[in-house]
């Protein structure tokens, strides 16, 4: 069913391993079959070596919050809906360069409503669920403080 | 010898439409630019047959054919174009005067014409719903609009260095200020205030309205020569002293809060190369045209620049920092993209010009000097221009 979001195109070679990820219950990083270096976003050369190797790690989904905003309207209709939401980059545990975006959901049914904006803080530790749209599962952030 | 464009070339026209936010102008962008184009033909005192440089921006909805055949242009020998909308300002004119220094044209013009008061003409309402490029990474997750962009960046800013929102506000502040100066301003006789702007609406947390640039319709274009062609036709010369582009390493465009160091942005590369082409350093700068589509972009381009240290940006723009009248560099001086339109910056370009002939409604004292900017957050690009 279409539903207004704005989703990845899953046919690319370079980028599905995140996305297959995320369907699997997972958040995958794209690592250098060469030297092992993780990077964010995903594409097809090595900025350290130069190799076209690609690999994915399965990290722990544990970071904390870098910075976020809410987004208030003019929006898409869809985001419309749900709005004023909050959406944050995350650090991951494993490795804070790496940052990954993502909605802030809270409450029984992790949605973007469980989330008082105002108690929301850079620093604060998430970690990631997921939540699927049309056929495609994307990455979100709950943590301790919107259980 | 060291290698450079240093003075080699000038501005010697310019040309505009009306800048409009509200209702928009009634021409079609391709009339608007050949309008453009031509009020800086005749500013110049040059003949349209002479042109054979064009430099045009990415984005442009009618390209260098029709703008040829239209104002009855000469054989042209040079055409190029500049990407990355908001950063290509600098870049066109740029390109213009590298063109013309390094003899593969005489006469050249870059332009800038923008259909963008109607809001069905947003860029990011027109996103495809399946995306195969970067901005996979945040429109998913709700980061749909340049602003929420920004937004994420400036929150991390306001955290780091404990900036205000106060602090924020002395950029549109100022810049309203000065467009309240200049009848040509689509915001032209409308105040803003502190309470105001801590009133208004949200768009993207922590920026409100006001943090926004406008959206407009409208055309400027600039005439470019040689200095010694210069020194024979009606206007002042406004040499090109330095140019720059810049593009850091392991950029990532409008979303940095994926690289390493997001805080360090594309006008920290194009410093450093347009200061080694200059005989000015920030501190003999006489005033700056920076580019404003969010009013964050202005304390991030003072220290890129190097009008300040890494986040002292925002304490920069305070007791009234950026304004024409007693700023420590006054800015924007006919109201930027926040208060005079949204042109992707060529405007700022225009009243560079403005300054440098003594012509700007917020004329700084013997202005000798202007830098003049395009988008932080995009490959950008600058220039120092001088009289």
């Amino acid at each position: 069913m279409e539903t207004g979001w704005i989703l990845p195109d899953l046919s690319s070679e370079v980028t599905r391993g995140f996305w297959d990820g995320c369907a699997a219950g997972e958040l995958r990083i794209q690592t250098c079959g060469s030297c092992g270096a993780m990077r964010m976003p995903p594409r097809p050369m090595c900025p350290a070596c130069r190799s076209v190797a690609r690999d994915w790690k399965t990290v722990s989904g544990e970071g904390r919050i870098w910075s976020f905003v809410v987004a208030h309207p003019p929006l898409l209709p869809a985001y419309a809906e749900i709005a004023p939401y909050p959406v944050v980059t995350v650090a991951l545990a494993e490795d804070p360069t790496i940052r990954i975006v993502g909605g802030l959901v809270g409450g029984p049914n992790l949605t973007a409503d469980g989330v008082d904006p105002a108690t929301i803080e850079i620093g604060d530790p998430v970690r990631v669920v997921f939540a699927q749209i049309e056929d495609v599962t994307v990455p979100r952030w709950t943590g301790p403080k919107w259980a | 010898m060291t290698r450079s464009i240093r003075d080699q070339t000038a501005i010697v026209g310019i040309g505009q439409t009306p800048l409009v936010s509200k209702g928009g102008l009634p021409e079609d962008e391709l009339t608007l630019a050949c309008l453009a184009i031509s009020a800086a033909i005749d500013d110049a005192g040059v003949s349209p047959a002479e042109v054979d440089g064009l430099a045009l921006f990415d984005m442009e909805a009618k390209r260098e054919v029709e703008v040829a055949r239209n104002l009855g242009l000469g054989d042209i020998t040079f055409f190029a174009e500049v990407g990355y909308g908001g950063g290509a300002a600098c870049g066109t004119v740029g390109h213009a005067a590298m063109a013309v220094a390094a003899g593969q044209c005489d006469v050249a013009v870059a332009w800038r014409a923008r259909k963008r008061a109607d809001k069905r003409t947003r860029v990011w309402s027109q996103s495809p719903k399946r995306l195969d490029d970067p901005d996979q990474w945040t429109r998913p997750a709700g980061l749909l609009r340049p602003v929420d962009e920004i937004a994420m960046l400036t929150r991390r800013y306001m955290h780091e260095y404990g900036v205000t929102r106060e602090q924020l506000a002395n950029v549109p502040l100022a810049f309203r200020r000065h467009a309240n100066r200049n009848p040509k301003a689509a915001m032209y006789g409308r105040e803003l205030d502190l309470e105001t702007y801590l009133s208004a609406r949200w768009i993207s947390e922590p920026l409100c309205l006001y943090d926004n640039c406008l959206e407009s319709d409208g055309a400027l274009a600039v005439v470019v020569t040689s200095a010694e062609r210069a020194r024979d036709l009606p206007r002042k010369p406004v040499y090109v002293h330095a140019y720059a582009q810049g593009l850091p390493r392991q950029h990532q465009t409008m979303s940095s809060f994926f690289c390493e160091d997001p805080l360090r942005g594309p006008s920290h590369a194009a410093a450093r190369r347009l200061w080694a082409n200059s005989d000015f350093a920030p501190k003999d700068i006489s005033c700056a045209q920076i580019y404003d589509a969010f009013s964050p972009l202005i304390p991030l381009s003072l220290e890129g620049y190097g009008f300040c240290e890494r986040g002292e940006g925002a304490a920069f723009t305070e007791d009234g920092g950026l304004e024409w009248d007693r700023g420590r560099l006054p800015v924007n001086t006919s109201g930027g993209s926040l208060s005079e339109a949204y042109v992707h910056g060529f405007n700022h370009v225009l009243e560079a010009v403005r300054q440098l002939r003594g012509e700007s409604t917020c004329q700084v004292p013997n202005a000798s000097s202007c830098l003049v900017t395009s988008g932080e957050c995009v490959p950008t690009s600058a220039l120092v221009l001088r009289s």
